[in-house]
């Protein structure tokens, strides 16, 4: 069996604030094999983004990673020192941000913030720079690349300036995209050409992608795996496939009932009551607990362990649980009979 | 970016043309002001008042007639002196110049290094320090600081020689007038660099691989530096009025020296003269400031 | 697909021996019991609380009620005045001269020694022998009342003529702001020591008798070019605040939801303003004390004998290596004052100012 690309093992991530600690990412594990695309779906405040943020390292004070391993080619990044990380990211793993508006840096041009990305991590000289830069500015569609080197950020449309990052966060060749809610901040036309340029850029490139979003229909068909979040802690996970037709988690059926769909005819959307949990004062048992529609008793003392479904699906509720043992309690009786 | 030029411009020159007329007319609203017959000193000086001012005509011929002659460098003469005072502008604006110009240098260059110390070191002892300084700074009035360090480090010490005209030391004119702009701009890079830095692009560049010192010096600086250039016009304001107090407190003979004798002295066409002067410099900077600040910021479109 | 998490066969749920009972539906209150709500603070409970983190704000805040209550109470009870000479016996005591603090003047030893108590001068006489506490403590009561009260001229002029011209918006809006843009080119020292050389020559005759000749003309040209310059900072500033605050979605989704312009005023816009609102006006009030100190420098601070911290200094450089205390006094008593209100104002800013919430 080969070892996954990437192995994240048991992650804490934490933030000090004045009311407390904010525990973001609260032990999660998940593998990312090479050149599969993997969907992390959540609400705002479910820890997607601090994940991420945590396999780059780029967390900024007061967030710290606290706990568990980050294995990349079965090396621990987290022990990592800071040169080494320098080399890793923008060569290894590359991010794209969720407002292409302000990530990148409007004082200098594109042609500028590309080359330093392509000088930092190959041996390629100033003219060889540009003529890769120019390559990726053709590779990810974007129009008169030539004249788009010498803009600055501000001259060029969000839509225009994602591809930029896109351009820019391969133009190493990494071995993973994470892709941090790419598509949130732009027009609906331009969100769908954003995901379909991704998709053809993966089949081309053949890296890893971890897709990050709060929006399920997004990711629907391109994701091999999805994960959904909540409050720091994984809820469910398996194929798309598993977690559209089969959800077995309380709150992905909630996200579910929550997307629009053209084939449901006139169902109203079900929205998902209540908030988020205060992530500095986590209660006992589910997270989830306070806002579920069938929560149990257990569900409110007792935090419920991942389990599988079947072989491509796993999920962490109660629920699953007590039909185990209603099935159970179901062929005791029948056998009585 | 041309639109708003002209604008800015316009709005230089309308300023300049109201400091002038307040000016002249309320130094004319003074009894016994500069144009009364009986104030002047002898006879000479009053005839040359006279023919400059046309007396006899009324008061807002006078100031247009007064206007004319600024505008071909004439500032009329001084009351006291009976000297041109174009001459004694002239002449003591480049001692002011000078002691004013190595302030701003250092109080930016200072302010900026001691600003980004802070915000890199943020919340740890050497920001604690520097905002405590420069706080403390930014709270003695500038007489009393020069007269301090005049007293300590010149008559007490003795590190540092009184200042004289014929071997001038501007070591404590410089750190009297520099400090407060100083501790301003530190104040203002550290705020400007804690923005930046938190700023997606800063992230981004992070996220490529880049060096922490490249990040900050690259990325950030470059950044952090756009608002500190709108401070330039108040400090040349600052540093022309604070000019009056330490100039006059370390003996340095330049216009502040000159400007606050004139009111003593109550030499009023010399107070509306160099007022004037001032006031157009002032403006001047202010303008340029502006002007410079819309071309490096890049979020502005120019349409 | 594969998963390295350890599996956890199904058969294995049933040896968990998990009480049926457990999964019964739980009921609303049990739910409600199970999230720890998130402790509700408004803004205002939530700003005095990082505020009184805040050593150094605290602090200032202490310094400055010691202060006023200072030069309010010591007046009340204290025997020299700031204004006459220190007499002993009823006599005019001219050995009193430049006294170092806490010494007598040898007529007021000859007092004591005669079995009169004489109350200390605490920092000593100036050079008309008038005890200099008396005089520091008028001075901090003349510096810090100009501040206030220029502050206070700011803040009614600036929130005004802020107010309207960001309500109304439009035209009037525009020729208001041309205006204020006109006003805030001026440069505002040059203008103070202008209009003060004139107010001095034109006030000083008309005023002479009256309650306010004792503070003299130039406090009132002080106070008159307060009020004609320095309010434009606080007009942008309100109408600022205004018009973002006008603008912002949960104005116009209080304004949807059909409240009441009152309300919205109430509720919305007036608490969102008046941090900003108080963090500047008590920064206004060290740079009306500068500005105050700084006339006194060039000659055209308050009438004597009346003192102001600023003329007290100012006064005391003559002087200065043979009487350093004269210049200490005042000069420490100015940086107090002014500290204090750059800490505060800093304080309430981090505590206040929403922008810099992180």
């Amino acid at each position: 069996m080969n070892e996954p690309l990437l192995q994240v093992k048991n992650l804490c991530t934490s933030f000090n604030v004045d009311s407390g600690e904010v525990r973001a990412v609260n032990g999660i594990s998940f593998n990312l094999d090479k050149g599969k695309v993997l969907g992390i779906v959540g609400e705002s405040g479910s820890g997607k983004s601090v994940t991420a943020y945590s396999i780059m390292r780029i967390l900024v004070e007061p967030g710290r990673i606290t706990g568990g391993q980050i294995l990349f080619n079965g090396e621990d990044i987290v022990q990592y020192s800071k040169k080494q990380m320098r080399e890793f990211r923008g060569k290894r793993v590359s991010i794209i941000f969720q407002d292409p508006m302000t990530s990148l840096n409007p004082v200098y041009t594109i042609g500028n913030q590309l080359r330093e990305a392509i000088l930092l991590h190959t041996d390629r000289n100033h003219e060889q720079a540009n003529a890769r830069a120019l390559e990726m500015l053709q590779l990810v569609g974007v129009n008169e690349p030539e004249k788009r080197l010498k803009q600055y950020p501000h001259e060029l449309s969000g839509g225009m300036r994602q591809r930029v990052m896109i351009a820019m966060a391969l133009a190493c060749e990494p071995d993973i995209l994470i892709a941090d809610e790419p598509t949130t901040a732009l027009d609906v036309t331009i969100q769908a050409q954003i995901l379909e340029l991704m998709q053809s850029l993966q089949k081309k490139m053949g890296m890893a992608i971890i897709m990050i979003t709060h929006d399920l229909g997004v990711i629907a068909d391109m994701c091999d795996e999805i994960i959904v979040m909540y409050a720091g802690r994984i809820c469910e996970r398996g194929t798309a496939d598993e977690i559209f037709y089969n959800p077995r988690h309380e709150y992905t059926k909630g996200l579910l009932r929550s997307i629009p769909r053209l084939d449901a005819g006139h169902t109203r959307l079900i929205p998902i009551a209540g908030s988020p949990v205060d992530l500095t004062n986590m209660p006992k048992g589910c997270a989830f607990a306070s806002r579920c529609d069938n929560c149990m008793k257990i569900c409110l003392s007792e935090l419920p362990e991942e389990l599988d479904i079947n072989d491509f699906h796993k999920a962490s509720c109660w629920m699953n649980v007590k039909q185990v043992y209603d099935e159970a309690a179901a062929e005791k009786e029948a056998d009585s009979k | 970016m041309l639109k708003y030029t002209i604008k800015r411009v316009l709005l230089a020159v309308v300023t300049v043309f109201i400091i002038s007329a307040i000016t002249f007319f309320a130094m004319n609203a003074i009894p016994g002001g500069p144009f009364a017959k009986e104030k002047a000193p002898d006879p000479a000086v009053q005839a040359a008042l006279e023919a400059r001012f046309n007396l006899d005509k009324p008061v807002h011929q006078q100031f247009i007639i007064y206007l004319k002659n600024l505008l071909h460098g004439d500032f009329g003469i001084s009351l006291k002196t009976g000297r041109e005072i174009s001459q004694i502008i002239g002449e003591k604006f480049a001692v002011s110049a000078k002691v004013g110009g190595i302030a701003a240098a250092c109080a930016v260059v200072l302010g900026l290094i001691l600003g980004s110390v802070a915000a890199l070191c943020r919340n740890r002892w050497p920001d604690r320090l520097i905002i405590f300084l420069t706080t403390l700074f930014v709270s003695v009035p500038s007489f009393i600081l020069a007269t301090i360090l005049l007293l300590v480090f010149a008559l007490t010490l003795k590190w540092v020689g009184v200042f004289d005209a014929n071997n001038p030391n501007y070591v404590l004119p410089v750190i009297s007038l520099m400090l407060y702009p100083m501790s301003y701009i530190t104040r203002l890079t550290k705020s400007s660099m804690l923005d930046v830095l938190g700023q997606d692009y800063i992230r981004t560049a992070r996220a490529k691989g880049v060096r922490d010192s490249l990040v900050i010096f690259k990325h950030a600086l470059r950044n952090a530096l756009i608002p500190v250039i709108t401070y330039v016009g108040p400090m040349v304001a600052y540093i022309l009025t604070g000019s009056m107090v330490v100039e006059t407190v370390f003996t340095i003979g330049g216009l502040g020296t000159e400007f606050v004798r004139s009111i003593n002295n109550q030499d009023y066409p010399l107070i509306m003269a160099t007022t004037i002067f001032l006031a157009v410099l002032m403006v001047i900077a202010t303008l340029l400031s502006d002007l410079v600040y819309k071309l490096v910021d890049p979020k502005i479109t120019f349409d | 697909m594969t998963y390295n998490a350890d599996k956890l066969p199904k058969k294995n749920l049933l040896s968990l021996q998990i009480d049926v009972k457990k999964f019964e539906k739980a009921t609303d209150e049990e739910k409600a019991q199970h999230e720890t709500m998130r402790e509700s603070t408004t803004f205002f409970r939530d700003g005095m609380r990082k505020l009184r983190k805040n050593p150094l704000a605290m602090i200032s805040l202490v310094v400055l009620i010691a202060l006023v209550l200072t030069i309010i109470i010591v007046p009340m009870f204290y025997p020299y005045s700031y204004e006459q000479m220190i007499t002993v016996n009823g006599k005019r005591d001219k050995t009193a001269k430049n006294l170092a603090p806490f010494t007598y003047s040898k007529n007021e030893q000859k007092a004591i020694e005669e079995g009169q108590k004489i109350f200390p001068h605490i920092f000593g006489t100036d050079e008309l022998c008038r005890d200099y506490f008396i005089r520091v403590v008028y001075g901090a009561r003349v510096s810090l009342s100009v501040g206030l009260f220029a502050s206070l001229i700011v803040l009614v002029i600036g929130l005004l003529y802020g107010s309207i011209s960001g309500y109304f918006g439009g035209k009037v809006d525009m020729v208001m702001m041309r205006i204020v843009d006109i006003i805030y080119s001026l440069p505002d020292t040059l203008m103070v020591v202008l209009l003060s050389v004139v107010m001095n020559q034109v006030l000083g005759n008309a005023l002479k008798g009256s309650i306010v000749s004792k503070i003299g003309p130039n406090m009132i040209s002080l106070f008159v070019v307060f009020g004609v310059l320095y309010w434009v900072g606080m007009a942008r500033l309100v109408r600022g605040q205004i018009l973002s605050i006008k603008n912002n979605e949960y104005v116009l989704a209080a304004r949807a939801m059909g409240a009441k312009p009152g309300r919205i005023i109430r509720k919305h816009i007036l608490p969102n303003c008046m941090s900003v609102i108080i963090i500047s006006v008590a920064l206004q009030i060290p740079s009306a004390i500068f500005t105050e100190s700084f006339l006194s420098f060039i000659g055209l601070g308050v009438q004597a004998p009346m003192p102001s911290l600023g003329s007290l200094a100012n006064a005391a450089r003559g002087g200065m290596q043979s009487y350093p205390y004269k210049m200490v006094f005042p000069a420490i008593i100015i940086c107090l004052i002014v500290l204090s209100f750059n800490l505060l104002g800093d304080g309430l800013r981090d505590a206040f100012d929403p922008k810099l919430r992180r």
